[in-house]
C-alpha cells in the first residue's frame, strides 16, 4: 500500500471535518422542521430519522391511493384483538349511545363528543386500502369525519406538533405529526363498506391514517390530546408501538 | 513477489463492497425474519389470510391467525426486525448511490465490468459456462481481472437486481407510494410487488451462495486479501 502524503491527510481531515459539520448542520435543521421523530434515540436512530425526514419531505400533501368501489375487498380481514371486557360489552349493547371522544390538550374548547355528535358532523369517505405491517392488505371504504374538522372545532393551538389518540383497549395509543393530523385523508371513520362501523374493524370509532400502516389506524377511539411536547407522554418515544419494539413512523 | 503500483481493487470498489454484504446480511436476515410474520404470498393490490394465496411458504408463522399447520407459533421479532431492515437499507442505497455514482464517473464499469463482443460470442460464453461448472481453477492471470460471466453477472446484480428489489421495497411503503403511485402501479399492485421482493431476494440469495462459492474454487484467501487490501499476486 502507498504511503498516505501530507496533502492526502490534509485534505482527509478536512472532508471529515466537512463532512461532520454538514451533519450537525442537518440535525439541527432536521430538529427544528420536525424531521426527527421521537422514537430516534438508540441503536436505529440514524436510519429511523432518515426515513422520517425524508418520507415527510417527500409527502406532506401526497395523498394515499384512492380506489373504484369495484376494487373493494371481498373478504377483509379483523385482525386478532384482546376480548374487550364487560365495560365495552355494556357500550355495545346501549349501540354505542354512552361512548364519549373526549378531546383535550393543547385546544382552546376541550370537550367531549358523543357518537349522534360525531355524525352530525361533516363527513368524508375514501375507498383507500389498509395495509398491515405483517404483510397482508385490504380496500374499504371509509366513511367519518376528518380529524381536521374536530382540531378546528375545538381550536387546537398553531403551535401543536403532535395529536395524541388512544383507545379503549388502553395499552394501544398512538400518536401522527401534524401533516398526518390536518390531512384530508385522516379520518375519525365511523362507517365502514356503507354501513356502520363493525367492532371487529374498530368500531364505533376507528381513527384512519390512510398513509402508514395499519398499525397507527387504533381502533375504538375514545381519547384525542393535541400535544405540543411528544415526549412527554408514556416513555416518551411518542406512541405505545416504539415501547413494544416498533416504529412511531410506520410510513413504510 | 513483487508489489504492483496499482491495487487490485481500488478503495472505492472494497470500501463499498465490504458495505454493501453487511447491508445485504442484515437485509436478508431481517427480511426473512419479516416472512415469518406472514409467509402467504398473492398477487394484485390485496391479499390476507382469507383470500387466495398465489403460494404459502410451509414453515410456522409469528401469527397465530396465519393458517399454517403448525400447533405453534413462533416469537414476534418484527419491530427490531424491520428498525434494522430499514436502517440497512440506508446503508445499501447511499452505498450504492456512492459505488455507481464514483464508479461511472471513473469509466469503472467500463473498463473492469463490460464484456468484450469476442468474449460474448455464443463459443466463448460456452467455454466459460462449462469452466466454471467444473469448478476450474483459475489461472494466475485470471486474479487481474473479471471473466465474462463475472461481469454479467455483476452488471445484473449492480445494475438489475438491487434497483429492482429497492424499488418493490419502496412501493410496499404506503408513505412513498403515495408520493409515487406509479411506483406499484406499474407493477401490478401491492402485493405484487411485495411477491416482486421477495422473488428477488431468492436471485439475490441465489448469486450470493454462488459468488462465494466461485470466490472459494478461485481461492479464497487471495480473493478476500484482494477485496480487503488490494493487493493481489505480482503480475
Amino acid at each position: 500500500m502507498s504511503r498516505l502524503s501530507r496533502r492526502q491527510l490534509i485534505a482527509a481531515g478536512a472532508m471529515a471535518a466537512a463532512g461532520a459539520g454538514g451533519l450537525a448542520v442537518a440535525a439541527k435543521l432536521a430538529r427544528r422542521y420536525g424531521l426527527v421523530p421521537p422514537d430516534s434515540g438508540g441503536i436505529y436512530g440514524p436510519g429511523e430519522t432518515l426515513t422520517y425526514a425524508a418520507q415527510r419531505l417527500l409527502t406532506r400533501h401526497s395523498m394515499a391511493r384512492e380506489f373504484s368501489r369495484g376494487q373493494i375487498s371481498a373478504k377483509p380481514l379483523q385482525n386478532e384483538v384482546a376480548p374487550l371486557g364487560e365495560e365495552f360489552a355494556r357500550l355495545q349493547k346501549a349501540n354505542f349511545s354512552d361512548w364519549r371522544l373526549t378531546v383535550d390538550g393543547r385546544v382552546a374548547e376541550p370537550r367531549t363528543f358523543s357518537l349522534a355528535e360525531l355524525r352530525s358532523l361533516p363527513r368524508h369517505s375514501h375507498i383507500t386500502m389498509i395495509q398491515c405491517e405483517e404483510g397482508w392488505s385490504y380496500i374499504a371504504e371509509w366513511t367519518g369525519v376528518p380529524l381536521r374538522h374536530v382540531l378546528t372545532l375545538v381550536g387546537a393551538a398553531p403551535e401543536a406538533t403532535h395529536v395524541v389518540y388512544r383507545s379503549f383497549e388502553k395499552v394501544w395509543w398512538e400518536s401522527v405529526d401534524m401533516a398526518d393530523a390536518l390531512h384530508p385523508q385522516t379520518l375519525l371513520a365511523l362507517e365502514m363498506n356503507g354501513g356502520e362501523l363493525p367492532v371487529g374493524f374498530g368500531g364505533p370509532i376507528r381513527m384512519r391514517v390512510t398513509r402508514q400502516l395499519g398499525y397507527k389506524s387504533v381502533k375504538y377511539v375514545t381519547h384525542l390530546t393535541v400535544t405540543d411536547n411528544i415526549k412527554q407522554f408514556g416513555n416518551g418515544l411518542g406512541a405505545a408501538s416504539p415501547e413494544a419494539g416498533y416504529a412511531w413512523y410506520a410510513g413504510i | 513477489m513483487a508489489e504492483s503500483p496499482q491495487p487490485r481493487h481500488t478503495l472505492l470498489v472494497r470500501v463499498t463492497h465490504w458495505l454493501t454484504a453487511l447491508a445485504f446480511l442484515a437485509l436478508l436476515v431481517t427480511g426473512l425474519e419479516i416472512v415469518v410474520s406472514h409467509p402467504r404470498f398473492y398477487w394484485g393490490e390485496v391479499g390476507n389470510i382469507n383470500t387466495q394465496p398465489l403460494f404459502q411458504i410451509p414453515i410456522p408463522a409469528s401469527r397465530s391467525l396465519v393458517p399454517t399447520g403448525y400447533a405453534y407459533t413462533l416469537p414476534d421479532q418484527n419491530g427490531w426486525s424491520r428498525y434494522l431492515h430499514f436502517q440497512a437499507g440506508w446503508l445499501l442505497l447511499l452505498t450504492g448511490v456512492l459505488y455507481v455514482g464514483v464508479g461511472l464517473l471513473r469509466g469503472h464499469f467500463r473498463r473492469e465490468m463490460t464484456p468484450s463482443r469476442s468474449d460474448l460470442s455464443a463459443k466463448r460464453l460456452w467455454a466459460s459456462i462449462l469452466d466454471h461448472l467444473r469448478f476450474k481453477r483459475p489461472g494466475p492471470e485470471e486474479a487481474w481481472s473479471y471473466n465474462v460471466l463475472q461481469r454479467l453477472a455483476y452488471l445484473l446484480v449492480v445494475f438489475v437486481a438491487f434497483p429492482l428489489i429497492i424499488w418493490t421495497g419502496l412501493a410496499m411503503s404506503p408513505s412513498f407510494v403515495s408520493a409515487f403511485p406509479a411506483a406499484v402501479n406499474v407493477l401490478g399492485g401491492q402485493q405484487s410487488a411485495r411477491t416482486l421482493h421477495f422473488f428477488l431476494t431468492a436471485v439475490l440469495l441465489l448469486f450470493f451462495a454462488i459468488h462465494l462459492l466461485m470466490v472459494i474454487v478461485a481461492g479464497f484467501w487471495s480473493r478476500a486479501r484482494a477485496m480487503i487490501t488490494g493487493r493481489a499476486g505480482g503480475r
